[in-house]
């Protein structure tokens, strides 16, 4: 389709749309970034948006965003900064004129940029004056009008056909990076399909916008940027609260248990609620409660009647449901508790991310109330984690709490879909039904795990509850030393964990001086700076942990290899402080961000840097 | 289905009975074992999930499956436990601060679900295991330990509560009427939805004889009224007294006065789905009028939450091309790279 503008290959491109909430911009995004996966780049995107549904119009508050990163090569972040920003509107460039490269492209909406929006922005006059464009290709095109007059005859009001506007920012968009417009068709098709004038309005401007693009010589060129050479398969688009809820899905199909989910809405961690509840076809039952503690309670109490019961929360959802954790712990049924963290205290930052629930998770309950915490790292390992912390749980009869956070939640990249014959089998210890004498709390002795007898099934009666129980016998028991014992064995029974946890693996120089430690959602952003660092000549070391509590076996012994140990994270040092109990012996540096962003590549390479040296 | 006849004991447990002497509480836990043995329940689908409170030690008494959870949280333990498995019959024991208190939230929502569980709430209108602080359904002006001068709040009324959030069953025992409380039980058992049972309890040493003035026997006939579907609403010691709909409004009439005969008087309907006269008979407090006692409101059966869930499930499953997670994954836009 391209006419005979000058082609030239690059290896990674980030581009980020933005425009008021109610512009369309996560969708524009979606497209695109699905259109990039469908091409075999590799992908990674990372949506931004306000907690209000619909700030006022117009306003730096309101700004919606989403940044797609594509490359010939293998793409771990949506990218620190932008080549290419559209702006829909004066705040959308407000908002994010800092992400734009030095040498980028700026492309705005100039119907937009009236005095009336150039001052709710917050601009004195002309924006492109009071910010320093210099070396950034700046264009103007006039979007609301083209779009206008595309579809002026077509029989939709004005309101709708404003709304088609994103559609011709996509289309600039993909001429200028050669990408194919079918499955922005496609989608419209699906979509739409019972109104077929939406269909038509969008798909007339998506072209318009193409051979806009094309035709205005705006542009000195356009880019190709190569598929990437991936690992053979068949792939999909995955994001981390998908792959959650998926992870999860697959794990009850591997345990032959019907999952349970009781939840309640939250930002970010809805989405993994909403896709649970689209998948009764799988027979999963999701169960949208009152409140956060009734959510949690009824995964208890499906718990206790034989399903794999989850719940799904963010943040201050965790902090309601910890006396009822505590309630799992001591009754010892499989749990699992999501988190998806996001910027806090009290309701914080809901749409933003953050890594500091870690000290909640660990130990935000009364008594001594020890689970299983672990922390995945990228969208689509959602998946494999999610599945480990259900596996865990059963096999070990107790709650499991799975970090993730905002950024892994709502963004997403390409995934190889794995063959679930390749996941480990996962054991349910229930009661061999010819035992007699059951006893309630008898114990493995190697494992300390109890077995599980559920609901209706013959001479297994018995009575769990949150009070103190005698070992063995399960029944309720004050005696001072019946409790320490306890308290020992609910301890023990959570480090036997680290028996069925794979040891720590440290990416790349063994011989380095610095090791740099990450923690869950950081992963793409340590690996990309630590890859950067080591082709510009310096020797780095990265372990990124998933399994915080109990640590991998190997943690002492690996994190003693090191001279420096710089511990990267998006709070004021948790995970540092949590090595510094479990590990006093060695010195930990710090590094922390806690801006309700992902880290910069940018931000660690230069830290990575300075601690070489000092 | 074999079923064997079951006596009370064979629903005891094994553990000892750790209520007061003289607590109502004894009473009731006799009822609930002769209405156990009398439905024919196999021991092992039954499920008794409690919050905290004195009442709440129930589940350890009865040799079924049992559930003591955390304060307030009962009836969403067993609102998992029923979705989880709707084949088990799954009772709520709670207490007035258990259930309408701290747990008031999950108590209007499992009544607006319409789960198909059990639920007796011991309303003795006082904190017991915590050693006598007032509740929500204490009496405007009750002196407890925390309203040495009397409460200045509106007690709650679980009955009205019931209603108000759409109850499909509502019922009112006395703990020292045990026969009425298992017949009432039976019948909260075979309805298909949430059952409200609420059973008038007397704290024998925190808030003794609190519903004296209904339950002393030289009156109690005088002060309540024993309703049972399609029956005029007599009551009294001597069957004289009736209950009249006049001006929107229940009246006590007397029999014989002023031409006022039976067929004058209203005809209890449990069915009726008009909740407006039920609020009312739920609602009648002595003086003004006798306390109503016995199936106050049960609607017929439409279908619980556990059941449209299972039915859903069922219709969804059989009409999707997903069946397992593998179909999942390779549904909707996937690409191959070779």
């Amino acid at each position: 389709m391209s006419k005979q503008a000058k082609v030239i290959e690059i290896e990674e491109v980030a581009i980020r749309f933005s425009g008021d909430s109610g512009d369309g911009m996560q969708l524009t995004g979606t497209l695109f970034s699905d259109t990039s996966a469908l091409y075999g780049n590799d992908v990674s995107t990372f949506p931004d948006y306000p907690a209000e549904i619909r700030a006022p119009q117009g306003t730096v508050g309101g700004v919606s965003g989403f940044q797609v990163h594509f490359g010939h090569t293998q793409i771990n972040t949506p990218g620190d900064y932008c080549d290419v920003l559209v702006a829909m509107n004066p705040a959308a460039l407000k908002a994010n004129f800092r992400w734009v490269k030095p040498d980028g492209i700026i492309i705005y909406d100039a119907d937009q940029f009236d005095a009336k929006n150039i001052e709710k922005a917050g601009y004195k006059g002309d924006p492109f004056l009071e910010e320093d464009v210099t070396g950034i290709q700046v264009i103007s095109a006039p979007i609301s009008n083209l779009t206008r007059e595309s579809l002026k005859d077509i029989g939709l009001d004005q309101k709708s056909i404003l709304r088609c506007k994103n559609m011709f920012a996509l289309g600039i968009v993909s001429w200028l990076y050669d990408r194919p417009l079918e499955h922005a068709v496609n989608f419209f098709n699906t979509k739409f399909a019972k109104k077929p004038l939406l269909v038509e309005a969008n798909i007339k401007v998506l072209y318009d916008g193409y051979y806009y693009a094309e035709t205005i010589e705006a542009f000195t060129a356009n880019f190709k940027v190569k598929p990437a050479e991936i690992e053979k398969g068949t792939y999909r688009s995955i994001n981390g609260n998908a792959a959650v809820a998926w992870g999860m899905m697959a794990a009850a199909e591997k345990a032959d248990l019907q999952l349970f989910c009781g939840s309640y809405p939250i930002t970010p961690a809805t989405g993994i609620l909403e896709e649970l509840a689209a998948r009764k076809d799988l027979r999963v039952k999701t169960f949208q409660a009152e409140d956060e503690i009734a959510g949690i309670c009824t995964a208890i109490g499906a718990s206790f009647a034989g399903s794999l019961a989850v719940t799904t929360t963010s943040g201050p959802g965790l902090a309601l449901k910890g006396e009822a954790i505590g309630l799992a712990v001591m009754i010892e049924l499989p749990l699992v508790i999501v988190d998806v963290q996001r910027g806090g205290p009290s309701t914080g930052l809901p749409t933003k991310t953050e890594q500091s629930d870690l000290m909640q998770a660990l130990y935000g309950r009364n008594g001594e109330s020890p689970v299983v915490v672990m922390a995945a790292s990228t969208p689509s390992n959602c998946f494999d984690y999610a599945y480990m912390a259900c596996k865990i749980a059963v096999e070990h009869m107790t709650p499991v709490i799975l970090l993730t956070d905002g950024f892994l939640a709502n963004g997403s990249e390409p995934w190889r879909i794995p063959d679930l014959n390749d996941f480990p089998d996962i054991k349910v210890p229930r009661v061999a039904p010819d035992t007699q004498n059951w006893q309630p709390y008898a114990r493995d002795p190697e494992t300390l795990v109890r077995t599980w007898a559920v609901p209706g099934t013959h001479g297994m009666e018995h009575r769990l509850g949150s009070l103190e129980k005698m070992n063995i016998t399960g029944t309720v028991s004050y005696v001072p030393e019946n409790h320490e014992l306890m308290s020992h064995i609910r301890e023990n029974k959570v480090q036997k964990v680290a028996k069925d946890i794979p040891p720590l693996e440290i990416v790349g120089d063994e011989d380095a001086e610095l090791l740099i430690i990450g923690w869950g959602g950081t992963y793409g952003h340590m690996v990309t700076a630590l890859t950067e660092v080591r082709r510009e000549g310096h020797k780095v070391a990265l372990a990124q942990f998933n399994y915080i509590y109990p640590l991998p076996t190997n943690t002492r012994e690996i994190l003693g290899r090191f001279k420096k140990l710089l511990v990267c994270e998006i709070n004021l040092g948790q995970f540092a402080n949590y090595l510094r109990m479990q590990h006093p012996e060695y010195p930990y540096r710090k590094f922390n961000k806690i801006m309700g962003l992902p880290f910069t590549v940018k931000d660690l390479k230069e830290v990575i840097l300075k601690n070489l040296e000092d | 289905m074999d079923i064997q006849q079951l006596k009370p004991e064979d629903f005891k447990s094994n553990q000892m009975v750790r209520w007061c002497a003289g607590c109502g509480d004894h009473a009731i836990l006799s009822s609930v074992l002769k209405a156990l043995s009398q439905i024919g329940y196999k021991h092992e689908d039954v499920v008794f999930v409690s919050g905290i409170g004195c009442s709440s030690r129930f589940p350890y008494y009865v040799n079924t499956y049992g559930f003591h959870g955390i304060h307030g949280r009962a009836m969403a333990v067993a609102s998992g436990v029923k979705t989880s498995n709707p084949n088990l019959s799954v009772w709520i024991i709670t207490g007035d601060g258990d259930g309408l208190a701290i747990g008031g939230n999950h108590f209007i929502h499992l009544v607006r679900r319409d789960i198909d569980v059990n639920l007796i709430l011991f309303n003795n209108r006082i904190y017991g295991l915590t050693k006598g602080q007032y509740s929500p359904t204490s009496k405007q002006g009750s002196v407890t330990k925390t309203s040495p001068f009397g409460t200045i709040e509106q007690p709650f009324k679980p009955g009205g509560i019931t209603i108000g959030a759409n109850g499909t069953f509502f019922a009112r025992t006395i703990d020292s009427m045990p026969k009425i409380s298992t017949e009432i039980l039976l019948e909260a058992a075979k309805h298909k939805g949430t059952s409200i049972t609420e059973v008038l309890q007397n704290c024998v040493i925190y808030n003794d004889q609190t519903f004296g003035d209904i339950t002393d026997r030289d009156n109690r006939d005088d002060r309540i009224i024993m309703l049972k579907h399609g029956e005029p609403m007599i009551f009294g010691k001597n069957q004289d007294k009736g209950l009249m709909m006049k001006d929107n409004e229940l009246h006590v009439v007397q029999l014989g006065d002023n031409g006022i005969s039976e067929k004058d008087l209203l005809v209890h309907d449990t069915h009726t789905e008009f909740a407006g006269i039920h609020l009312l008979l739920a609602n009648m407090d002595y003086p003004k009028y006798p306390v109503a006692l016995g199936v106050i409101r049960a609607c017929e059966a439409t279908k619980s939450y556990d059941v449209k869930m299972e039915e859903q499930i069922e219709a969804i499953h059989e009409k999707s091309k997903i069946h397992t997670i593998h179909d999942l994954m390779y549904s909707g836009s996937t690409w191959e790279v070779k």
